[in-house]
């Protein structure tokens, strides 16, 4: 193989003009995607972007690759029959926090517990923007919107902990403006074998502008986010100089130095641990009492459904006298009118 | 009158018997049922079956709620149905004797577990006096009242068993009596039981013992009661098998995945009548079917889709409530051009309705049951075994037109049986997907066949041929997003051009009976066999009837009108309140219909249909 057929970002767009607002964070998560599966060495044939509705779900129609755009809420349930139907494929599933989490979370969450081998990528805005300014089920509780004018009533969804609830087996996070660190996330989702769910925290400029501006403000934001490495420990800061602990069964921030704490005490993180209530915890840490953590969260190697299905046909038709629909009809109760 | 000591025995001819065994839910009726009339389909008869069971698993003991029968028509000629009345009725309590004997044919038999008969238990099904045999005026029938409870116990008192297993064999007692009745041979059920217990020989013992009991029994009846034969029918030479409607239609579609060498994907959530479809193809993993129980209606008809768009034979399963939930996903296959086949097997409605009764209640919903201008196929099986070859049809018209397809059963269907001559592959039309494997200059994704206008199916994983599809309205020549209003008029008219054009190539609707008729019967689906009896029976007695039964709905055969035209009588045929009707006289409204409409939850009876038509005739 020459190095040179190798496609570059480029190759992944397709022909159709974007038609995203202008300084919508969706621009930069398209840009990040095509780049991470340049990166990744795909073929455009071997790529199939499926969505639902919404904003981000148009995002089929700016790949040069096999997509489908379907219909509110379903793209897991799509998403599922096409990655069962062809395993070699790979699937992308393109979802907002509505699409996902509203109309179609109980399909989210069934491809998450079957972890079909899916990357599943979460454009959470907090907000619905195609119909013009709707609290989501993201929404923070209070959120004056459209159709909360006094403020909403209900609590809203960590896509994290529902992830997890779910008993996902990968959850990542990044925020659309941080493009190296969203590639380099979407890059272990898509090598992640399973269902990966990853969580871009996005601007809507329009209905919800800077929703998630706290966690990208220039000077401050190495101060409220952290972004986790497995096998390094959870520093973060300007300094580098503040890190989590364990104080009982609850994360404590702490600075390095104060009463004697060193790099030593801080907690390393385990992406690849099966027990997930640490990273529940980290999952659910929220600005200003935490940093909000960033990157991949848990990552934990597990049988997937689109594979043990082909291997329980091959299981199967290894014993089975049946071969062909011949075989299946004469078989059982068969006598013969003379 | 009861039966008197003094009667001798003998053997009757019958050219048919219709038997119906009744029982608690839990007493293994629908299995006596089954083996009885495979017993009889082995010897040579044609048979059909209706079982007809509750919607509870185990509704309480002993109450109306939960009788559960089973009903098989035996014939030495074709049998179109499971009859109407039944000649002979087993009833295991007063609870099936109570539901069931109002389906008595005069002079029938009627078989009671008379231990069954306690005072509790008589009052429980409902009846108003201690003697239910007298209440159900019975005088015209010979009644035989048989110990079963307390025979079955004897039976089996030197074998161990504890006293739930024994009660549960009694069922084979009854099964032998019958056996006995219709002078049949017990191997085929012997077999089963050695088959089915293979691991448990006690109970294989327990069961064979009782069923020979039971057989014997009617030795000591012998001096009573006549006994019954029915020659072997005349049916054409082949192998057989029993078949019933919902494994016929899984079957359908096997054929249909080796035809075309498609691979055969099935995404789905279980529901009444229509589930038995989703376990048969989730059992054949042997022959690489690939099944997805999802987590709900949506999320089946959906993950197929999914599997269609990667270029799989792609089915649903599901029944009218289910059938609702994916409505909108059948609307994104009409626009996406996927093919797709949704198979309903039609219940009582609306909403849950009579979950295992049958009904024809979901054809305006197949038709009509999207928003938009929809289009889909509608195609309908009418016998339990020809659900295969309107399965095979589906997938057919699906993969070629790159349409959904709706096909329609019903519960009647899927749980009746009937012995199937086994077909050879080739029998079958080829399947001929429209691939598209290279890029040629000038393709798009929605670039139509001229004359078919049919797209090519380009699938993911083919180089050069990437391209986005999806819900929203396309432009005709790209297949990139149009909002154009002339553009989207182009579309609709071409999507339902599209489904008109597949008329082509339908068979013509086919007139039975007298063709010179004065009164023309159209029905549609599961009615066909109780409508073509009423249709012969009126012939045989000389009136001049005429029949003809839709298999395909939208689109229609190119013939319909002129046949419809021919008649001066119509009369449209349907368990609901029109549907059929209606839509003939929206397509062709210069036409009189009469209706015929039942919405009991139970098929026709032939008898009610001729007299109908017979009034029909003389008005």
């Amino acid at each position: 193989m020459q190095e040179a057929s190798a496609l570059t970002y480029t190759d992944f767009k397709s022909n159709q003009s974007v038609k995203w607002c202008p300084g919508c964070g969706d621009h930069a998560i398209l840009n990040s995607v095509q780049k991470a599966m340049a990166e990744l060495g795909y073929s455009q044939e071997e790529v199939a972007v499926i969505s639902g509705i919404g904003c981000s779900s148009r995002f089929p129609y700016y790949m040069n690759a096999y997509g489908f755009h379907t219909i509110h809420g379903r793209a897991s349930a799509v998403a599922t029959g096409v990655k069962i139907a062809n395993p070699e494929l790979k699937v992308w599933q393109i979802t907002g926090d509505g699409d996902a989490l509203a109309i179609g979370g109980n399909h989210f969450i069934h491809a998450v517990r079957r972890n079909i081998d899916l990357n599943i990528i979460l454009f959470n805005n907090q907000i619905y923007g195609l119909t013009k300014g709707q609290y989501s089920p993201t929404s923070k509780k209070g959120f004056v919107s459209k159709t909360s004018p006094f403020g909403t009533i209900e609590n809203p969804f960590r896509p994290g902990e529902l992830t997890i609830g779910a008993r996902g087996h990968f959850f990542a996070r990044t925020i659309d403006k941080e493009l190296k660190l969203t590639v380099e996330v979407l890059k272990e989702a898509a090598k992640f074998s399973g269902a990966s769910v990853v969580e871009v925290l996005q601007n809507c400029v329009i209905y919800n502008d800077r929703t998630h501006e706290v966690l990208t403000e220039k000077g401050f934001k190495e101060e409220r986010t952290i972004v986790l490495r497995h096998g390094q420990p959870m520093l973060f800061g300007k300094d580098n100089d503040k890190g989590l602990m364990l104080d009982g069964l609850n994360l404590k921030v702490v600075k390095l130095g104060d009463n004697g704490i060193t790099e030593k005490d801080i907690l390393v993180h385990d992406a690849m641990n099966p027990d997930p209530s640490l990273h529940l915890k980290l999952a659910n840490m929220e600005y200003p009492d935490y940093p909000v953590a960033m990157g991949v969260i848990r990552a934990v190697p597990y049988a997937t459904y689109n594979a043990e299905l082909v291997e329980q046909i091959e299981a199967v038709q290894a014993k089975s006298k049946i071969k062909s629909f011949k075989d299946l009809v004469f078989s059982g109760d068969v006598w013969e009118v003379k | 009158m009861y039966l008197t000591m003094m009667q001798k025995t003998k053997v009757i001819e019958r050219e048919e018997v219709v038997v119906r065994f009744s029982g608690d839910s839990g007493d293994g009726m629908q299995l006596t049922g089954s083996l009885f009339s495979n017993t009889s389909a082995v010897y040579g008869n044609d048979i059909s079956t209706f079982p007809d069971f509750p919607s509870e698993i185990r509704a309480p003991q002993g109450t109306i709620g939960g009788v559960s029968g089973f009903q098989v028509h035996i014939g030495s000629g074709d049998v179109h149905t499971p009859g109407d009345q039944t000649d002979v009725l087993v009833a295991m309590n007063p609870a099936a004797l109570k539901a069931n004997g109002k389906f008595m044919k005069p002079g029938g038999i009627l078989i009671v577990d008379i231990d069954s008969f306690d005072e509790k238990s008589i009052v429980k099904a409902g009846y108003q006096t201690e003697d239910p045999l007298a209440e159900e005026h019975l005088g015209d029938y010979y009644v035989i009242k048989v110990p079963i409870t307390s025979l079955t116990k004897e039976s089996l008192k030197e074998m161990g068993l504890d006293a739930k297993s024994i009660l549960r064999s009694k069922n084979m007692f009854a099964l032998g009596l019958v056996c006995w009745l219709f002078n049949r041979p017990l191997e085929y059920t012997q077999t089963y039981i050695r088959n089915k217990f293979a691991k448990k020989p006690q109970i294989v013992d327990a069961n064979l013992k009782v069923l020979q009991d039971g057989y014997d029994y009617g030795m000591i009846l012998e001096a009573v009661t006549p006994s019954y034969h029915i020659q072997p029918a005349d049916i054409e030479k082949g192998f057989y098998r029993n078949l019933n409607g919902n494994t016929a239609v899984a079957w359908g579609f096997i054929a249909a995945a080796e035809k075309s060498g498609l691979e055969l994907f099935l995404g789905s959530y279980p529901i009444t009548p229509a589930t038995e479809i989703l376990q048969e193809l989730s059992g054949r993993k042997d022959l690489g079917v690939k099944v997805f129980q999802a987590e709900d209606e949506i999320a089946g008809i959906c993950s197929a889709l999914g599997a269609s768009f990667a270029g799989r034979l792609a089915l649903t399963t599901t029944s009218g409530p289910g059938f609702a939930l994916k409505a909108e996903a059948i609307g994104l296959a009409v626009m996406a051009e996927l093919p797709l086949v949704i198979v309903d097997v039609q219940r009582g409605g609306p909403s849950t309705g009579l979950p295992t009764k049958t009904e024809q209640s979901d054809l305006f919903q197949a038709l009509y049951g999207r928003n938009g201008e929809s289009p889909a196929v509608v195609i309908v099986a009418s016998t339990p075994v020809n659900c295969f070859d309107y399965a095979y049809m589906a997938a057919k018209i699906a993969v070629e037109h790159m349409t959904p397809v709706i096909l329609l059963t019903d519960g009647f269907l899927a749980n009746g049986t009937q012995p199937w001559r086994i077909p050879d592959l080739s029998e079958f039309p080829a399947i001929v997907p429209p691939l598209v494997h290279q890029k040629k200059d000038g393709w798009y994704a929605y670039a139509r066949d001229a004359e078919s206008l049919v797209r090519g199916w380009a699938v993911p994983g083919t180089p050069g041929l990437q391209h986005r599809i999806g819900g929203l309205e396309k432009d005709y020549f790209t297949g990139a997003l149009s909002h154009d209003g002339p553009n989207h008029q182009k579309m609709v008219d071409t999507r339902e051009a599209k489904v008109q054009k597949i008329a082509d190539s339908l068979p013509p609707l086919e007139i039975l009976g007298n063709e010179d008729a004065d009164l023309l019967v159209i029905g549609w689906g599961g009615t066909f066999g109780h409508l073509h009896t009423a249709v012969a029976r009126l012939n045989e007695q000389g009136y001049r009837v005429a029949q003809a039964h839709f298999h395909y709905i939208n689109p229609m055969p190119l013939n319909t009108y002129e046949v419809l035209k021919r008649y001066k009588k119509i009369v449209v045929c349907e368990l609901n309140l029109g549907q059929l009707a209606g839509y003939l006289r929206m397509k062709f409204p210069d036409i009189q219909y009469a209706q015929f409409n039942k919405v009991q939850g139970l098929p026709f009876t032939s008898a009610e249909l001729v007299d109908n038509f017979k009034k029909m005739l003389e008005d």
